[in-house]
């Protein structure tokens, strides 16, 4: 009996292998390729690892492609967008649970209604909202318009109704007003949500593409995203593949070292409440 | 608690609002006037830069004889209900293989599965683009190795369709695989060994106890993914650039392309309302089946 549980469970194991396997292969076979000179790209017969291993297309990205502007242009949207995202989140969210009245229900009424019409479907007319306000290729055109986030305050507002209304009350017995109790007691006691929502934040900003191709036009101030996209455009007889695949790794770095430290939390959070990008 | 009732209602009225009002703003600004000026828009010849004239329902006369956009419509319709199921099917089996933490190899795999959900679409269109290539791509060398004629994946609509579903369970299915091994774990497990004390196979155990325990998920991730690709958009634009011709071309790109490319901008938010209504009506029966089911709980 023993025996043969030890058996099933290893035909498990390979099973489960054999999909880590499939899943892993388009990204492996793309970080490899990407240290083949073109020579071996365009030669059958194909090898999984480089017979020849080569810098060159990283250099491209760097030198030519100018990668790292465009890496900065996207460190900078994402990292000031979750800022706010964050902060308004987390205020918004704390209203949506802690207080009561007829128009706060309104309210999450109406942000749940973005689900329904988001903003692809409306470019136009948010390309026109852009342009009116002056941001029109600005990067703060992919950061204003994307800092309110539904699922964000959807987050935070969960967390704080699970928080006990006593917690609250006893500090405004104490005379606190609600400006204080939110920014000494309530904000500090949601790190986690914090930690979480940043995470997840970061992530949609970084793979953004709509809000950047509908307001960016000088090529300076396009980020990562967009920057791929100009390279993989291109038609397959002047597409530079070593270029793309070597752009195309650097720029996954950063989504990769926040998952291998934070994996844990990212997927526990995707498994209790199903945070999607 | 509840403020409502409270002396100084007022002050806490003023405060709530004040925690509110950086997404109330976002809110009209990014979202209301958006959406209002879309409706107005789909009622002109508006073209982006000068002509705005009042034209009714030209637009709308215009898209519903537009073969384009029907075929356009269709290959969503196609996408979604060939992607959609597949990916169901896929991520709740994913969850049964990989849900026990005491196979050895399931914490890894399920790590290897989630993380292609992470990357931008673009990343995951030039991934699969480079994997489909038609002149040394990985695929056809595969193929061409066993003897098989290599496919010219990008030049026949069938297979350049097949290129966006697979990159899209690909991509999409880690997510929902995690949403259904934590439904799995919630499952007590007394109800398992009760099922196998009187013989129950594993079919069998599936069938009664986890499929109706998972429904509820089910229903959330299946609308979650029926919305989700009515918006693909920047995957297949990287993959096949919406060809070959319209054939993978979906809604999102058709919007885009009106609007932004030809300048037809009153006929692109014609699209757009057809397209809102569309999802309005698959987040109302979301919301009829979920009532439906909340009352049999």
């Amino acid at each position: 009996m023993i025996r043969k549980n030890t058996l099933k469970s290893a035909g498990k194991s390979v099973v489960s292998i054999l999909f880590a396997i499939i899943w892993a292969f388009p990204c492996v076979w793309m970080i490899l390729s990407s240290f083949k000179p073109t020579s071996e790209l365009f030669s059958y017969p194909l090898h999984l690892f480089p017979q020849e291993w080569t810098m060159l297309n990283f250099h491209k990205a760097l030198q030519e492609f100018d990668i790292l502007q465009y890496m900065g242009n996207s460190v900078f949207v994402a990292i000031v967008a979750t800022i706010f995202t964050v902060l308004f989140s987390c205020m918004c969210g704390f209203a949506l649970a802690k207080y009561d009245s007829k128009w706060l229900s309104f309210f999450f009424l109406c942000l749940l209604s973005t689900t329904m019409l988001p903003t692809e479907i409306i470019m136009s007319p948010s390309f026109e909202v852009i342009r009116a306000l002056g941001m029109y290729d600005s990067l703060w055109a992919c950061i204003v318009p994307a800092i309110g986030s539904m699922t964000g305050i959807f987050l935070m507002r969960q967390f704080f109704v699970s928080v006990p209304n006593d917690f609250l009350e006893a500090a405004r017995i104490d005379g606190a007003d609600e400006g204080v109790i939110f920014f000494r007691i309530m904000f500090p006691i949601c790190m986690s949500q914090v930690a979480i929502l940043s995470i997840f934040s970061f992530r949609w900003r970084w793979n953004d593409y709509i809000w950047p191709l509908i307001s960016l036009y000088t090529k300076e101030k396009y980020t990562l995203q967009l920057a791929l996209r100009s390279i993989s455009a291109m038609d397959s007889i002047s597409l530079d593949w070593g270029l793309l695949l070597g752009a195309s790794v650097l720029t996954m770095i950063p989504v990769l070292v926040i998952f291998v430290i934070f994996n844990k939390q990212i997927m526990s959070s995707s498994m209790s409440s199903g945070i999607k990008g | 608690m509840k403020s409502k009732s409270k002396p100084g209602a007022s002050r806490y009225r003023m405060w709530s609002f004040l925690f509110c009002a950086p997404n109330i703003i976002l809110f009209i600004v990014f979202f209301l006037i958006p959406a209002v000026i879309g409706v107005w828009y789909s009622f002109t010849n508006y073209n982006g830069l000068s002509r705005l004239d009042f034209i009714g329902l030209q637009n709308y006369d215009r898209l519903f004889h537009d073969v384009e956009f029907y075929s356009v419509l269709l290959n969503t319709i196609k996408y979604t209900v060939v992607s959609v199921p597949l990916c169901y099917v896929v991520s709740l089996g994913l969850a049964l293989l990989l849900a026990n933490d005491r196979i050895r190899g399931n914490a890894i795999t399920r790590i290897l599965v989630y993380w292609p959900t992470l990357l931008s679409s673009i990343m995951v269109g030039v991934t699969w683009k480079w994997l489909f290539s038609e002149s040394y791509g990985f695929i056809n060398y595969v193929l061409t190795v066993y003897g098989i004629e290599p496919v010219r994946w990008f030049s026949n609509p069938t297979s350049a369709f097949i290129t966006t579903i697979v990159a899209s369970a690909w991509s999409g299915c880690g997510v929902n695989m995690l949403i259904f091994i934590g439904g799995i774990k919630q499952v007590p497990q007394d109800l398992y060994e009760a099922a196998r004390i009187d013989g129950a196979t594993w079919w069998q155990q599936f069938k009664v106890i986890t499929f109706p325990a998972l429904k509820p998920l089910s229903f959330m991730v299946i609308l979650l993914e029926i919305v989700g690709s009515f918006k693909v958009f920047a995957m297949p634009l990287t993959l096949t650039n919406g060809g070959p011709g319209t054939a993978t071309t979906y809604m999102i790109q058709y919007i885009y392309k009106t609007g932004f490319e030809r300048l037809d901008v009153g006929y692109s938010s014609a699209v757009s309302m057809v397209m809102f209504v569309i999802l309005l009506l698959v987040s109302y029966l979301q919301t009829r089946i979920n009532a439906k089911h909340e009352e049999e709980y």
